[in-house]
């Protein structure tokens, strides 16, 4: 199940813990991947764990013009793009009376505008083929919302209604847009949270435990595979229970 | 018939599935041919390959019918 050969996925923010995941079970699927991502030392450390069919693609998602490049880059560099996941995303984190605007636009410029970017970029190529997966990753606080993280749920939020709307026009071309929704997954980020820390978070969690990549790129898998054809304009959650939507 | 307007024909016929004799010159694509809103997209995209040119956005809503879309790669190319 879950054949990608032939297909060519483009994953931004593969040089983070989930991204990196991403690329890895896209590539045991079957597909080349091109890896994106501002890091050029983790993508390239990544390419080579994966040898063949991998291109490393950096692109800075908060400059305008290396975004609207990425997509050609990523045709050239694979011949086309048949699925592109939008992982990528960065938190300026803030109370909401002291946020700054620059809080504000950096987190929505990222997170937000460079999706619709990208996503615009590689649908040409995707109506043609008739065939295309867009799997972008939002987040459990865009649907609960979380204190501090305004600007971060917001553009999560956005993301979501921004795929309903891409699915309704696409749907007839064979393209799905979905999100993934990922709860508390265990990252380099989390690693530095105390035990007490991840004590007080698991409590929160019916499984008890905080995600692992590995679950959030098994979402990600099926979106793009061929089986989930049918399945469009959906967010898939996967929290270990901790917001059941 | 021009050279262009053949083509641009050809295209049409092709992608929306229609008769050739229903291709006029006042044909709406979407009034006339069965287009969506997305398949003017598609059209103009292939006009775009077709042809060599690029229509911008603004210039791609003027197109509506056959005709439209003949005069402007005529003059665009």
């Amino acid at each position: 199940m879950f054949d990608l050969t032939g297909k060519n996925a483009l994953i931004t923010g593969a040089s983070g813990g989930i991204g990196g995941e991403i690329a890895k079970a896209l590539h045991a699927a079957g597909a080349t991947v091109g890896l994106s991502g501002t890091r050029v030392e983790p993508l390239e450390a990544l390419a080579a764990e994966l040898g063949e069919r991998a291109h490393v693609l950096p692109c800075n998602l908060s400059d305008k013009e290396a975004v609207e490049a990425l997509p050609k880059q990523a045709a050239e560099a694979m011949g086309s793009v048949d699925i592109l996941v939008n992982n990528a995303g960065i938190t300026r984190d803030n109370l909401f009376m002291r946020m700054s605007d620059d809080e504000w636009d950096s987190v929505l410029n990222v997170n937000l505008t460079s999706t619709m970017k990208l996503c615009k970029g590689v649908l040409r190529g995707m109506m043609k083929a008739r065939w295309g997966r867009i799997v972008n990753i939002s987040s459990i606080v865009g649907a609960t919302g979380n204190p501090g993280q305004g600007n971060y749920a917001a553009a999560k939020a956005g993301m979501v209604g921004m795929s309903k709307s891409l699915a309704y026009e696409v749907a007839t071309r064979g393209i799905t847009v979905n999100c993934v929704a990922p709860g508390f997954i265990a990252t380099a980020m989390t690693d530095k949270l105390t035990d007490d820390q991840k004590d007080k978070i698991n409590a929160q969690i019916p499984a008890a435990r905080m995600g692992t990549p590995e679950e959030i790129a098994a979402a990600v898998l099926y979106l793009a595979s061929n089986e989930a054809g049918y399945t469009t304009g959906t967010t898939l959650h996967v929290n270990g229970g901790m917001a059941m939507l | 018939m021009s050279d262009i307007a053949d083509r641009v024909k050809k295209i049409v016929v092709e992608h929306l599935d229609v008769e050739e004799d229903k291709v006029t010159e006042t044909a709406s694509f979407i009034d006339d041919l069965g287009a969506d809103s997305l398949d003017t997209v598609e059209l103009v995209m292939a006009f775009e390959e077709e042809f060599g040119i690029e229509i911008p956005d603004d210039a791609a809503e003027t197109i509506q019918t056959f005709g439209d879309a003949v005069k402007f790669i005529t003059e665009a190319s």
